[in-house]
């Protein structure tokens, strides 16, 4: 998938380097301050900047703060929506899951290639998002074998099941329910890769065809330019989905280990 | 895909990092400042609830209050009434019985002048018929010879005035 765009690459953006040589080892693997790395404290700072808009915590708030109460309102209601009354125990997760993915996904969109910067999108890499989703899997799993022990397998079996389908049907479900971690951690992996690589393409489309000549450069790249525009504003609607359908889906499979349908 | 390509190698310090951001991010923004916020937010929907369930409260009490007052009042009113009444009602009584004492004096009165008109007129005649009785005595004396006795002229006088 390389080269074919001369000399730019549209995978290179994912590349994991490190910013600062050295590093050290645990059990085989180098942990290096790397560009993901990198990426990451820059949204844990902005999340905790953003979030000391909410910390004013007066009884009238101000701009800052309504925006930051309405981002604890969203999932406080998401939460007792789906989950019930005592989902808003699962808050403090949910919330850092939907903040810390809505953050890398915008911060990753960020136009700073322009000033020489390379930006790094966290979760368009599987282990990052695949980390996500096992944890919110385990989490799950702790919470219904916890609440009902090994009554959480009625989970797999839906009433109303005639009872020679039982077996048929116990498979299906327990297959569709571990897939969930696969399903979750993918969908927000390929979706921000597809979206990055698509742009990446794009651009390399706009400065290939400016370098060939005006001609090209104002029949390929002008619309290649126009269309970029178009999907970067789309993109930015895939960020925010993206982080809402994880915390979603989070909370449903909560639900699901909670109440048991 | 470098995401592929790289796994093996790069998992370990994805992982580190990723366990102390997001480690970070549960634990400072989601533990700690998360309920503050949620607290802010809960004590001002508490604040509002309160606010208006007192002003509810205070227009209730406003109501109940009205109505005492107009309850007062008309008792008020009616109590007024009772005491004008039992007070008319209490003069036209007197009134009547004072009526009713004059009435006995006048009569009183009326009985007494009868009885003294009654008595004069009596006394009246016993002067008259002593004067009489005189006078028909000078007059026989003087135009006749013949003696007269009182006791005769009462008797003749007596006589006449019974006819008369």
């Amino acid at each position: 998938m390389a080269a074919e765009s001369g000399k730019i690459d549209p995978m290179h953006q994912f590349e994991i380097a490190p910013v600062f040589p050295g590093g050290f080892e645990i059990a085989g693997q180098t942990i290096a301050f790397t560009n993901s790395a990198l990426w990451m404290l820059l949204t844990l700072v902005t999340l905790w900047v953003f979030m000391q808009g909410g910390m004013k915590r007066e009884l009238v708030p101000g701009r800052w703060q309504l925006m930051v109460e309405s981002f604890t309102g969203f999932i406080d209601d998401m939460l007792v929506a789906n989950i019930g009354a005592e989902g808003r125990k699962y808050a403090p997760y949910v919330f850092s899951l939907f903040m810390f993915i809505l953050f890398a996904n915008i911060l990753g969109l960020l136009p700073i290639g322009v000033v020489g910067g390379h930006p790094f999108t966290v979760t368009s890499h599987l282990t990052i998002t695949g980390i996500l989703a096992i944890v919110s899997f385990a989490i799950v799993l702790i919470v219904g074998f916890g609440r009902h022990g090994l009554h959480f397998f009625s989970l797999f079996v839906p009433h109303g099941t005639p009872l020679p389908m039982i077996p048929f049907i116990f498979l299906v479900e327990l297959l569709s329910f571990l897939v969930r971690p696969f399903s979750l951690g993918l969908r927000l992996f390929v979706a921000m890769t597809a979206g990055h690589i698509l742009l990446k393409v794009l651009a390399g489309f706009v400065i290939n065809s400016t370098n060939a000549g005006v001609g090209y450069g104002l029949m390929v790249g002008l619309p290649s330019l126009t269309l970029m525009v178009g999907i970067s504003a789309l993109e930015i609607l895939v960020a925010v989905v993206q982080a809402y359908v994880f915390a979603l889906l989070t909370s449903l499979y909560i639900n699901d280990a909670v109440n048991l349908h | 895909m470098p995401q592929i390509d790289q796994i093996m190698s790069t998992y370990g310090s994805q992982f580190f990092w990723l366990v102390i951001t997001f480690g970070l991010i549960y634990f400072v923004i989601g533990r700690s400042m998360l309920p503050k916020i949620q607290g802010t937010v809960d004590l001002r929907k508490g604040k509002i609830a309160g606010d208006i369930a007192a002003a509810k409260a205070a227009h209730a009490r406003a109501d109940e209050i009205e109505e005492d007052y107009r309850q007062a009042q008309a008792r008020a009113r009616d109590a007024a009434m009772a005491i004008t009444a039992e007070a008319k009602a209490k003069g036209a009584r007197e009134a009547e019985a004072r009526v009713r004492d004059a009435d006995v004096g006048i009569a009183a009165h009326l009985a007494e002048a009868e009885a003294a008109i009654a008595a004069q007129q009596a006394s009246a005649l016993t002067e008259i018929e002593a004067v009489a009785v005189e006078a028909a005595q000078d007059i026989v004396a003087r135009l006749t010879p013949a003696k007269v006795t009182k006791p005769q002229v009462n008797r003749a006088v007596k006589g006449a005035l019974a006819d008369a």
